[in-house]
C-alpha cells in the first residue's frame, strides 16, 4: 500500500481542524521511512538545515532593510524540502512567494530566490531552464497556471508533471476551484500541495473554511484527497511522490493537504502577537520538522552528533556566504522598465524610453 | 471572390491558423459541438478533433489562467470570452499574468495568446452582453488590442494576432459579425498597431474603430452634402495606437473627431484627443471632439440607439469645429 493509499484510506480526524489549540498530529502517519534510502534521507536532512539557516539570515535581511520584505517558512522546511526533492528536475514547480526553500532545493541561486523580495526584479531567476514558474503573489492564480501547462505536457504527450504551491488561505480562491475542476475534467497530472500552516495572515483557518479538512474537498472535483503530517518529511516526499507518479501515468491530480505550522510571523511586517494565543507556537515546537528529523535520523544511525555539526557549520557558512554575495548592491537598471513589455518596443515606449535615458545621462547615472 | 461575413472570415481564419501550426488550440464555453455561441469556431472542433478545438468548464479565469500555463508550454492558446462582461472574471489572470509575465521574466516567457472577445452593443442584447470594454486592455501595458471593422481585417488580423509573439485581446465587433463583404481568402491587411484611411477628405478626421467606423463612414457621406469633405480613419489596433497615421491626417486636415460606442470618460477617446493635441497642436484649427457613448452603464435594449452615437451625432460635432473661419 502506498501512503497514498494508506492516507486515502485512514480514518478521518475526529471534529474540525481548528486554530487554536491545534493538533500538531494529523491522521495517516504512515511508515514512511519505507522505501527512502538513508543517503536521500541525509539529503533532505541537509536541505531541511540549510533551509532553516536560509530562513534565518533572509529574516535578518528584512530586519537590516537589504531586503523590502521576507516571508519566511521557518516551521515548513519538511512541505518545501521533502515536495522539491519529490518531483523530476524536468518537473515544473508553481510557487508562491513564501517557497524560498523549496526553490532552494531545487537548486536555484539563493541570490536570485531573494530578488523579488530586494525589489530590483521580478524574478531573479530563467523560470524556463529551472522549470520553475516565478514566484507568484495573487493567491491562488498559479493553480490554473500549473493546470494548463501539465495539460499541455499531456497533450504534448510528455511526462511532465506540475507541483503547484498553496497555502491554506487561498484554498478559499476562486482560482483554486476553477484549477482543480478543470484539472480533474482534463486529467491533467498536476499535485496540488497546500501547506496548512493554520493562518492565512491572521485568519485561522476556522474562519476560512467550514470543512473538516482542506483535503475533503478533493471529493468534489472527483480526485483523491490526501492528508498528511506536513512536519514529517518523509511523508511528504512520498505523497508527493506518488501523486506525481500517478499523474504521469495519466491518473490525473490529486490534492495533498500537509498539516504544518509557520513559526514565525506572515512577513517581517507582521505582527503574529495581535492573533495567535501565547504558548501556541510552543505546542508546535515539539513538533518541529527539523529536529524530528534529526532525531530519527540519529536515532536509525544514519547520522551521528559529528556529522550533524559538520552540517550545521556548512549551513552557517552557506549563510555567511549569502550574506556577503548580498552586501553588493542589487543590479537594477531603470531601462529594463521598458525592455520586456513586449516582444517589439512600440513607438510609443520608445518615445517614453527615450525620455527616461535622457534624464538618467542628465542625472548622471546613464550608461 | 464571393461575398462572406466577418464572422465567415474569422472562422477561416482559425481554421488556418489550426490548420498551418499544431501548436495553435482553441478553447472557451461552447466552442465544441456548438461552435460558440456567435458560430465563429462552426466545425473546427469535428474537423480537427477535441484536443485542438474543445469546450471547457464554465471559469473564464481558468480558461485564462489555463492559456498562461499552455502558452509557457509552448501552445499558442486562442480562447473565446463568450461575451465582453463575462471576460470580467478573468480580469486578475489578464492583468496580474498575462500583462506582465514576459515583463517578469525578463523576457524569458513571452506569451502568444490569442483573447477573442464579442464586444460591444447594437444587437438587442440584454445587460452585460453589450459591453465596450477595451478601454481596460488598453490601460493595460504588455497588452495588444486589436478589433477589426471589415472582414478582411478581421481575418488578415485574427491571424497576425494568433502569430504574434505577445498576448492580444481581439474584440470582434459583433454588431458586425454578420455584415458581408465580396472577399477572397486568405488576405494580408499588414501588421498590428497600422491604422488605415478609409475614405480620404480635407476637412477633418473623423477617428473611429470597431463597430463605429461605418456610422463613422455613413456620416462621411452625410457630411458630404453640407460640402463638408471628411477623411476617415479605421485604428484597427488600439494599442499600439497608430499615431503616424492619425497625426498625418489631423496635420493635413486641421480638424479632428473621434468616434467610438464606448463611454466617453477616460474613455479610449481621451487618449487619442490628448495625443492628437500633444502632437498637432499647432495645426489645430478646432479643439479635438469627441463623440462617444454615454458615462452610464450600457442601457437597457430599447435604449440603446440612443445611447450609441449616431450620424447625427457625429455631424453636429463637425459642424461645431467652427466652419466659418475655414476658407473654402
Ligand atoms: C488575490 C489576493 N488577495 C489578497 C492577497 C493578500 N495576501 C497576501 S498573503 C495572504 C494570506 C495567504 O494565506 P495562505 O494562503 O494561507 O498562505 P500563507 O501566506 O500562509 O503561506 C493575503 C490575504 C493576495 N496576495 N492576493
Amino acid at each position: 500500500m502506498t501512503v497514498l493509499e494508506a492516507a486515502t484510506a485512514a480514518p478521518a480526524p475526529a471534529g474540525p481542524v481548528t486554530a487554536g489549540p491545534v493538533t500538531a498530529a494529523p491522521a495517516a502517519a504512515a511508515p514512511a521511512a519505507a522505501g527512502v534510502p538513508p543517503d536521500r534521507q541525509l539529503l533532505m536532512y541537509r536541505a531541511m538545515v540549510v533551509g532553516r539557516a536560509f530562513n534565518r539570515q533572509a529574516t535578518a535581511f528584512s530586519r537590516q532593510g537589504r531586503l523590502a520584505v521576507y516571508p519566511s517558512s521557518r516551521g515548513q522546511e519538511a512541505c518545501q524540502v521533502g515536495s522539491a526533492l519529490a518531483v523530476r528536475p524536468t518537473d515544473w514547480l508553481f510557487p508562491t512567494y513564501r517557497e524560498s526553500v523549496a526553490l532552494l532545493t531545487r537548486g536555484i541561486d539563493p541570490v536570485q530566490v531573494l530578488t523579488l523580495f530586494r525589489g530590483d526584479q521580478h524574478c531573479g531567476y530563467d523560470p524556463v531552464t529551472e522549470h520553475t514558474a516565478p514566484q507568484c503573489t495573487p493567491l491562488a492564480t498559479q493553480c490554473l497556471h500549473a493546470a494548463g501547462l501539465a495539460d499541455a505536457a499531456r497533450m504534448a504527450g510528455d511526462p511532465i508533471v506540475a507541483l503547484a504551491y498553496i497555502g491554506d488561505g487561498a484554498t478559499s480562491e476562486g482560482d483554486f476551484h476553477e484549477a482543480l475542476n478543470y484539472a480533474a475534467v482534463r486529467r491533467a497530472p498536476v499535485v496540488f500541495l497546500v501547506q496548512n500552516n493554520q493562518y492565512a495572515i491572521s485568519v485561522p483557518l476556522a474562519k476560512q473554511t467550514a470543512a473538516r479538512t482542506l483535503a475533503d474537498k478533493a471529493a468534489g472535483y472527483g480526485m483523491p484527497g490526501v492528508r498528511i503530517d506536513g512536519n514529517d518529511v518523509l511523508q511528504v516526499y512520498r505523497a508527493v511522490h506518488d501523486a506525481a507518479e500517478r499523474a504521469r501515468a495519466g491518473h490525473g491530480p490529486t490534492l495533498i493537504e500537509a498539516v504544518t505550522y509557520r513559526i514565525d510571523a506572515h512577513t517581517n511586517a507582521d505582527d503574529d502577537t495581535r492573533y495567535r494565543p501565547a504558548g501556541e507556537a510552543d505546542v508546535w515546537a515539539a513538533q518541529d520538522p527539523v529536529d524530528r528529523l534529526e532525531r530519527d535520523l540519529l536515532a536509525a544511525g544514519v547520522l551521528d552528533r559529528a556529522a550533524a555539526d559538520g552540517i550545521a557549520a556548512a549551513a552557517d557558512a552557506f549563510a555567511g556566504e549569502l550574506s556577503a554575495r548580498f552586501s553588493a548592491p542589487p543590479t537594477g537598471d531603470p531601462m529594463q522598465m521598458f525592455r520586456h513589455v513586449y516582444h517589439h518596443l512600440p513607438p510609443h515606449l520608445r518615445e517614453q524610453s527615450e525620455r527616461l535615458a535622457a534624464e538618467l545621462a542628465a542625472d548622471g547615472q546613464g550608461d | 471572390m464571393s461575398e462572406i461575413t466577418m464572422a465567415k472570415a474569422l472562422n477561416t481564419a482559425l481554421r488556418d491558423a489550426l490548420r498551418d501550426d499544431p501548436r495553435t488550440i482553441l478553447f472557451g464555453e461552447d466552442i465544441g459541438a456548438l461552435g460558440g455561441v456567435f458560430r465563429i469556431t462552426d466545425g473546427l472542433a469535428a474537423e480537427f478533433g477535441d484536443e485542438r478545438c474543445f469546450d471547457t468548464p464554465l471559469a473564464e479565469s481558468a480558461i485564462l489562467g489555463t492559456a498562461v500555463g499552455m502558452a509557457m508550454y509552448g501552445y499558442r492558446p486562442v480562447v473565446e470570452m463568450q461575451f465582453d462582461a463575462f471576460a470580467y472574471p478573468a480580469f486578475e489572470q489578464l492583468v496580474s499574468h498575462v500583462a506582465k509575465l514576459r515583463n517578469r521574466t525578463r523576457g524569458a516567457i513571452g506569451l502568444p495568446l490569442t483573447i477573442r472577445i464579442p464586444y460591444g452593443g447594437g444587437i438587442g442584447g440584454v445587460e452585460h452582453h453589450s459591453d465596450s470594454s477595451e478601454i481596460y486592455y488598453m490601460a493595460t501595458p504588455g497588452l495588444t488590442v486589436v478589433t477589426p471593422a471589415t472582414a478582411a481585417d478581421a481575418y488578415s488580423l485574427l491571424r497576425r494576432s494568433i502569430a504574434s509573439p505577445d498576448p492580444v485581446v481581439f474584440l470582434e465587433p459583433k454588431r458586425l459579425y454578420w455584415r458581408k463583404e465580396a472577399l477572397g481568402l486568405p488576405v494580408d491587411t499588414g501588421p498590428l498597431g497600422s491604422a488605415v484611411i478609409r475614405r480620404h477628405g480635407t476637412h477633418a478626421t473623423l477617428i473611429a474603430y470597431g463597430p463605429a467606423v461605418t456610422t463613422a463612414l455613413e456620416a462621411a457621406e452625410a457630411a458630404a452634402e453640407h460640402g463638408w469633405d471628411l477623411e476617415v480613419i479605421d485604428l484597427r489596433t488600439l494599442m499600439p495606437l497608430d499615431d503616424a497615421t492619425v497625426c498625418a491626417s489631423v496635420r493635413r486636415t486641421g480638424r479632428a473627431v473621434v468616434v467610438h460606442e464606448a463611454h466617453g470618460f477616460a474613455g479610449p477617446g481621451a487618449e487619442i484627443a490628448a495625443r492628437i493635441t500633444e502632437r498637432c497642436f499647432y495645426h489645430l484649427e478646432a479643439p479635438v471632439r469627441r463623440v462617444t457613448g454615454f458615462d452610464v452603464p450600457y442601457p437597457p435594449p430599447l435604449l440603446e440607439r440612443h445611447y450609441l452615437p449616431g450620424v447625427d451625432r457625429i455631424l453636429d460635432a463637425v459642424a461645431s469645429l467652427e466652419w466659418e473661419a475655414v476658407p473654402a
